[in-house]
């Protein structure tokens, strides 16, 4: 569902310009997660069924607070617990809200071959509008973060909106209004860049000397970055990729291989005709085919004769 | 005319265009993928999810019959000195130069060549194409690996395309070919023009 009040920066499969006619945009906006004051409590996961109307299957324990397990067409967000010693002796729990990261550069649109399935507003959110999905999983391939998720219902891809249908009427996504420690905050991205700033200033003077910002630059950034205590080694957050980005085997995919390849094709069939209007057919030599097949009795008005002058043949008739 | 020469059996002629047309059906359905410009294809077959759902079918089809048919006609093609030699006068055959061709069988060099193409080609999409086959068999697979899979399957589908594009122009521009593929016939000047040897083996001359 396209929101008015949003224009259309991409729309996935789409050559021509996308509405975008007011000319200032919508502000780009941000959701913040701060890694250092969630407390896992899962209020975000509820939320997010909650106002999407999404239930998941109840899974089982499997000894890990992670539950679901991984993300679903039912799961658009789930915490991710990793225990890590970060030095010796020094245990940590690192709780992380993955989902989707709402990249500047999405791989997921410019992998999509099905015109509007995804789109990119100008606020920054990158939507799936499921009724133009046509479940190739071709966005599963594009995504870095490994995101996009395929029900087994309606084989439509599925993640999370950032809820673009409540920031489209002002309002805050609903794990950002549910978090209980105020972990989750949302707003221009350049409000969530200067409150990150005095985060990870606060971060630093308790002794995290690495904390920092997550807005992967790979991906042109996100609109949806982590304050992260230890900045410096994402990969500790339950295998947060460190420099994320389209991988070349896609850009190869969707990038210089489309025209180069349309121009091969075109350059083919156009090489046939020019061959063929100027060499012309291949034909079996007359008197080749004269041997096997003795041509009909010569019309003995249309011979040549040299003794007869060129006017008088008819030539025209 | 009782003198035409066969040079295809009914069985020959259907399994070719068999395979024709579950080609142009994949390729159709295939490139409506590919790129925006070509979207518009998907509806031929219902919509951009038909042409997701039936695309994999068909090229699984195309693959079986193109089996059997490269079953029929591998032992005609093994590529011979001849071909080789027929291949470096490509540029007089191009030009209709047709009095410095070598002699040829059944099938000329670039005939051979196009056969083998094909047969290196159709085994790699139908590798790749089930790897990247939804919602069946690409879950099983990790990312990596369905990225490679993606890119090796549109680029050899492009060589596909390419080389069938050739294989029909061939057809069209060598006049009394068509006739092969849809009577099974050829006429005997034609046996002798352009296949020489193949016409001596069968009658003798």
């Amino acid at each position: 569902m396209a929101l008015q009040s949003l224009d259309i920066k991409a729309r996935s499969a789409t050559t021509t310009p996308s509405p975008h006619v007011r000319i200032e945009g919508a502000i780009p906006v941000a959701k913040l997660i701060d890694i250092s004051k969630c407390i896992g409590c899962k209020a975000c996961q509820v939320a997010c069924m909650e106002w999407n109307d999404l239930r998941d299957e109840v899974g089982t324990n499997v000894g890990v607070y992670d539950n679901p397990r991984d993300l679903t067409d039912q799961s658009w967000t789930v915490m991710r617990f990793s225990e890590v010693e970060v030095e010796q002796g020094r245990l940590e729990w690192l709780i992380r809200k993955d989902g989707c990261m709402h990249c500047a550069d999405p791989g997921c649109l410019k992998a999509c071959p099905s015109p509007g399935a995804i789109v990119q507003y100008s606020n920054g959110i990158v939507d799936f509008h499921e009724e133009n999905c046509i479940g190739c999983g071709y966005c599963i391939t594009g995504c870095p973060f490994n995101i996009p998720r395929i029900s087994k219902k309606d084989n439509k891809a599925y993640k999370c909106t950032l809820c673009s249908d409540r920031v489209g009427v002002g309002l805050e996504p609903a794990c950002v209004k549910t978090c209980p420690t105020g972990a989750i905050v949302f707003g221009s991205k350049i409000d969530m860049i200067h409150h990150a700033e005095g985060r990870i200033a606060d971060l630093k003077e308790r002794g995290y000397s690495n904390a920092g910002l997550y807005d992967p630059q790979g991906v042109g950034g996100t609109h949806v970055m982590y304050v992260l205590q230890h900045g410096d080694k994402p990969e500790l957050y339950a295998n947060l990729p460190k420099d994320p980005s389209i991988s070349p085997l896609v850009s190869l995919w969707k990038g210089i291989t489309k025209p180069l390849m349309n121009f091969g094709i075109g350059l083919a069939v156009f090489a046939g005709f020019f061959h063929f209007v100027t060499v012309g057919p291949k034909l079996v030599p007359d008197e080749e085919a004269d041997a096997d097949d003795p041509p009909p009795p010569a019309d003995p008005s249309r011979a040549y004769d040299p003794a007869r002058p060129l006017s008088t043949r008819s030539d025209h008739e | 005319m009782s003198r035409w020469i066969h040079r295809y059996s009914a069985g020959e002629r259907s399994n070719h265009w068999a395979v024709a047309i579950s080609f142009v059906l994949a390729a159709l359905s295939g490139i409506a993928l590919f790129h925006p410009a070509f979207f518009f294809l998907s509806h031929l077959f219902g919509g951009g999810t038909w042409d997701r759902i039936l695309h994999p079918y068909i090229g699984v089809f195309l693959a079986l019959v193109f089996i059997l048919l490269a079953l029929r006609f591998w032992r005609r093609n093994v590529i011979r000195p001849r071909d080789r030699e027929w291949m470096r006068h490509m540029g007089d055959e191009l030009h209709n130069r047709d009095e410095r061709m070598p002699e040829t069988g059944k099938y000329n060099g670039g005939q051979k060549v196009l056969f083998w193409t094909v047969v290196m080609l159709i085994p790699i999409l139908l590798l790749t194409g089930i790897v990247i086959w939804r919602p069946w068999f690409a879950p099983a697979f990790p990312l990596v690996v369905l990225r490679i899979a993606v890119l090796i399957h549109a680029v050899v589908a492009w060589l596909m395309i390419l080389a069938i594009i050739v294989h029909v122009y061939a057809a069209l521009w060598v006049k009394g070919s068509v006739r092969a593929m849809t009577r099974g016939t050829v006429s005997p000047a034609w046996a002798k023009h352009h296949h020489r040897a193949w016409y001596r083996e069968l009658t003798g001359k």
